[in-house]
């Protein structure tokens, strides 16, 4: 289960946190790529405030492409689509809601992976398990 | 193995029909099927044969789908004559020794043409109008006279019915001039009536045809080398000439069923019954060298009938009793541009018949309903000049028409039209027979609602297409009936379709998404109503793809301006407008390509792909190329592509025009035009068209005049030749003409849609669009102007304004965290002295499986 909050709590030395950018750096609705400890992560600014991370790896393609795809929403779930084959998958969930009648690539799952986002004193945090 | 055999004899329209309804009903392999063709080509289209002028060659013409002559199942043997057919052993023979056994031989053979036995007529410089092979020495005849008397060749067509009209056509387009000579009192005398035939006499007679009727033609007699000189008429008159065509008819081809034993008809023809069948249970004969007995023992000169006999056929080998129910003599012609129909009983010989009668003294049409005593149903038409109403009245024959009919055949507006509601046997498409009850049921009991599906399941309006509309109306009106409105929403934010968008957008002055989804949308919108309405506000305004909230809007190539290839790296495109570059900016593509290691292809556009680049490199790159005098191509935009050309009049000894020169002035006036999806141009400097033009969404042809503007074209996987819109005008002309079209295009169309499907389904089709820009019925043409006046003026190089704005650059970086850092999972392998990407199992060896997935728990 992923949660995805603003809550003001204090990331310790005991998460999985990592710092990855000023809030402020990112723009409403247009992603950008993170790479935490060799983890490629897409990370979107919504247009309502609220930032949600998931694996940049588009399970489709096996392209790392995810943060520049197109956000939207299906009915009221947040949504981003791949750049290069047009999947739709949920921002909460990770959940591939439109697969355009095609199959992930071999050895993939068709979910995308999502990661827990805290914004704490501007800065934007991502938890991804392992990491240091 | 044990499949019947069925041999075909002739490889016509006819034969082409059913062999293809035979293959598409036995799915299991029943029947082997030998086709026998003395012509050099498979089945072409003979109707369209007077526009084998305007096209590239006889493989425009072919028909339906050429898989079919590639099917295991079909043996076609071309150049190959049946001379006889052995009823009691089954077999025919060829000329080519062989002897083929059937189990089921159909007779294909359809007809010749006829001339009448003059003095003179083998002479050179004489032709027939009947094979592509005919036309083609007509051609090279009239090509080769031109050349030496240097003036006009003089034409003269024996015959003023169909095809002695059409081959007047063919003598005009090919620069000669023509006369129409014809024994009967008029022109076209088995559709059209006396003052019909007056009306079509001084239609075309405008169009600098001459027609000279009640006059018989005596004699060909030759000039001084021998050759076709002058024609001798009844009255004693005489006509010089360079060329005789003569369209006096057609007989039925019947030789092989006579000297077989087969009943012939009257005025010849194989007897058939109404399944198609001889008096011989194995013997089949359809198409114009048959004599129906639902058609009177006759033979008839038309495609439909022909058609029908060939799926009666097909359908009772596979085990379908049908009956041909004799021909539907309904036509409606193109002669010279002008339109001639007749349909039912159009000559008014039921007893009381009614002829309701408008002859427009402007335009030259004539027009007349034949109704029943009681002026209520409606028994037949005729038209010459206007045809609009016939698609919708010929269905109606026997059918009351509701209202004042008059009002079908006073110009459009003059009176209103009721609505009509075609009876269910009434037939739609009359090439394929199919009823509004077949399309009816398509719709509401199997539930197709999209044209396209329509089409395929029911093949109403694939032959000739002329009852498209009609089709068009009938879906709707059911799909309206049934409660379903055809959805035109754009996706769950939008109820409006792109067009309506487009308006409503313009109209309401809005320049962001945001204020567009609160005014016409709800949510938050999603990957196909934002690159949408990034697109429209890019048509309208003509502002920076990156600007204010549009970057977000923006499909992945339009956001970086590059295009995105399979790995997420990214391939360049500087434009080269023309396909003309100097030495100089070629080196620097070159050290480019060179220095970020970029894999490099010509593109079909007549420019250079760079692959390979990585999202942070994008800048880096065009900052080298911009420095260098370059701009973006955008080959990744929705937008103009490319304007491709060959070298043209500068160099080519055979070019008539400066094409390069018009390529680049398009080129650069397009550049960066935002539209419902690409679009390609293509000029070409003569009629040779090296550059293919006809394949493009806009043709530029040069003539000896000046240009030809053919519009609509498409490659991809439904390939579409452009058709003409404009004849040999200046280039201001021709210009404008673009600007229009274009214009208009990007107003009206839909989501994704290309000019040759948004041309086809326009009401109206290419008639109705060049009326609104050439003729600007509907008062627009000045805002069409404008609007490419705005485009031109505020038309920048978006890359040159992405490099000057540190705040847009912050986008091209690989990850927010490390921008320093490239993609770690790209990897490449060494192909023809290039780098391409590593397949996924090259992958693994290169980089190692970890950076192949990024699941945490493998890290």
């Amino acid at each position: 289960m992923t949660t995805v909050s603003q809550r003001a709590a204090v990331p310790t030395a005991s998460t999985d946190r990592t710092a990855v950018c000023a809030y402020d750096r990112l723009t409403a609705d247009l992603g950008v790529a993170a790479l935490i400890d060799g983890v490629q992560v897409a990370i979107f600014r919504l247009a309502d405030g609220t930032v949600h991370a998931v694996q940049n790896l588009d399970p489709f393609s096996g392209a790392h492409v995810m943060s520049r795809g197109i956000t939207g929403t299906r009915g009221d779930e947040p949504t981003i689509a791949s750049p290069l084959y047009k999947q739709v998958f949920s921002l909460l969930s990770g959940e591939c809601l439109v697969t355009m009648d095609k199959a992930p690539r071999e050895g993939l799952d068709p979910r995308l992976t999502v990661f827990a986002v805290t914004v704490h004193d501007g800065l934007v945090y991502v938890d991804v398990p392992g990491a240091m | 193995m044990g499949a019947e055999k069925v041999v075909v004899v002739g490889a016509g329209m006819v034969a082409q029909r059913f062999v293809q309804s035979l293959r598409a009903g036995d799915a299991e392999g029943r029947y082997a099927i030998d086709v026998i063709g003395e012509e050099t080509f498979a089945p072409y289209d003979r109707v369209a044969l007077t526009s084998f002028f305007s096209k590239a060659g006889p493989e425009d013409l072919l028909l339906g789908d050429q898989a079919l002559w590639d099917d295991p199942a079909v043996t076609l043997r071309r150049s190959t004559r049946a001379t006889a057919v052995d009823r009691e052993a089954a077999t025919v023979s060829l000329d080519t020794g062989e002897r083929l056994t059937y189990d089921h031989l159909v007779l294909a053979t359809g007809s010749s043409a006829w001339a009448p036995p003059l003095p003179g007529i083998d002479l050179p410089g004489v032709f027939m109008y009947r094979t592509l092979d005919d036309v083609a020495g007509m051609q090279a005849w009239v090509r080769e006279r031109q050349a030496v008397v240097g003036r006009p060749v003089r034409g003269a067509v024996i015959g003023g019915g169909l095809l002695g009209l059409e081959a007047a056509g063919a003598l005009q387009s090919m620069g000669a001039t023509a006369t129409v000579v014809e024994f009967a009192d008029r022109l076209m005398a088995l559709q059209v009536d006396k003052s019909g035939g007056e009306a079509l006499k001084s239609l075309i007679e405008r169009l600098g045809v001459k027609v000279k009727t009640s006059l018989a033609t005596t004699e060909v007699v030759a000039d001084a080398e021998g050759r076709a000189g002058t024609l001798r008429f009844s009255d004693g008159s005489e006509q010089l000439v360079d060329v005789v065509v003569f369209a006096t008819g057609i007989r039925p081809r019947d030789d092989l069923g006579r000297g077989a034993g087969l009943a012939v008809g009257e005025r010849g023809g194989i007897v058939v019954n109404d399944t198609c069948l001889t008096e011989d249970p194995r013997v089949s004969a359809i198409g114009e060298c048959a004599a129906a007995a639902a058609d009177g023992h006759l033979s008839i000169g038309l495609i439909a009938p022909g058609n029908a006999m060939a799926d009666v056929t097909a359908h009772r080998l596979l085990g379908r009793e049908e009956a041909y129910l004799g021909a539907d003599t309904a036509t409606k012609l193109k002669l010279l541009g002008v339109d001639v129909a007749s349909f039912g009983d159009a000559f008014a010989t039921t007893p009381g018949a009614l002829e309701v009668v408008y002859s427009d003294p402007f335009s030259g049409a004539y027009k007349k309903l034949v109704m029943t005593d009681d002026a209520s149903t409606l028994l037949g038409g005729m038209f010459v000049g206007d045809a609009s109403a016939y698609a919708q009245l010929r269905p109606m024959v026997g059918a009351e028409l509701p209202g004042d009919p008059s009002s079908w055949i006073l110009p459009e507006g003059a009176a209103p039209r009721p609505e009509l509601e075609l009876p269910d046997e009434a037939t739609v498409c009359s090439c394929n027979n199919v009823t509004a009850g077949t399309i009816r049921h398509a719709v509401n009991e199997d539930g197709v609602h999209d044209l396209g599906e329509l089409k395929a399941c029911t093949t109403a309006g694939t032959a000739c297409g002329s009852c498209l509309p009609l089709v068009k109306k009938i879906l709707t009106t059911e799909l309206g009936k049934a409660g379903i409105e055809v959805s035109q929403a754009l996706c769950e934010h939008f109820e409006l379709s792109r067009a309506q968008l487009f308006s409503a957008i313009q109209v309401a002055g809005l320049t962001t998404f945001s204020e567009i989804l609160e005014r016409f949308g709800t949510g938050h919108g999603c990957d196909i109503c934002k690159p949408t309405i990034g697109s429209i506000l890019a048509s309208i305004y003509n502002g920076h793809v990156l600007a204010d909230d549009r970057a977000a809007l923006q499909d992945t190539n339009d956001r970086v301006m590059a295009n995105m290839q399979k790995d997420g790296t990214y391939s360049v495109v500087p434009r080269i407008p023309g396909g003309e570059i100097t030495p100089d900016k070629l080196l620097v593509i070159a050290q480019v390509a060179k220095d970020f290691d970029l894999y490099t292809k010509i593109t079909g556009g007549q420019r250079i792909d760079l692959f390979g680049a990585r999202l942070e490199q994008l800048p880096q790159i065009w900052q080298r190329l911009v420095d260098a005098g370059m701009e973006s191509g955008h080959a990744y935009g929705k937008s103009l592509r490319t304007v491709k050309s060959c070298v043209g009049s500068t160099w080519c000894r055979f070019g008539v025009q400066d094409s390069a020169g018009m390529a680049i002035r398009l080129e650069e006036r397009y550049r960066g035009l935002r539209s419902p999806h690409k679009i390609k141009v293509g000029v070409s400097g003569c009629a040779r068209e090296c550059a293919e033009a006809r394949g493009k969404d806009v043709g530029v042809i040069a003539t000896e005049k000046g240009w030809n503007v053919y519009v609509g074209g498409n490659g991809g996987f439904a390939p579409v030749h452009a058709q003409l819109l404009v004849e040999d005008a200046d280039e201001e002309t021709a210009i404008r003409a673009i600007d229009r079209y274009l214009m208009l295009y990007i107003r009206t169309a839909d989501r994704l849609q290309r000019t040759a499907p948004w041309q086809a389904e326009y009401e109206g089709g290419l008639d109705a669009i060049r009326e609104v820009i050439l003729d600007d019925s509907l008062g627009i043409c000045a805002d069409l102007d404008a609007h490419m006046v705005h485009h031109l003026d505020t038309y920048e190089d978006e890359w040159a304004a992405v490099l000057a704005d540190p705040d847009r650059l912050k986008q091209f970086t690989s990850f927010v965290n490390a921008p320093d850092t490239a993609d770690p999972s790209l990897a490449y392998v060494e192909e023809r002295g290039q780098r391409r990407p590593a397949t996924a199992s090259e992958k693994v060896q290169l980089v190692g499986a970890a950076t192949a997935t990024t699941h945490p728990e493998e890290n």
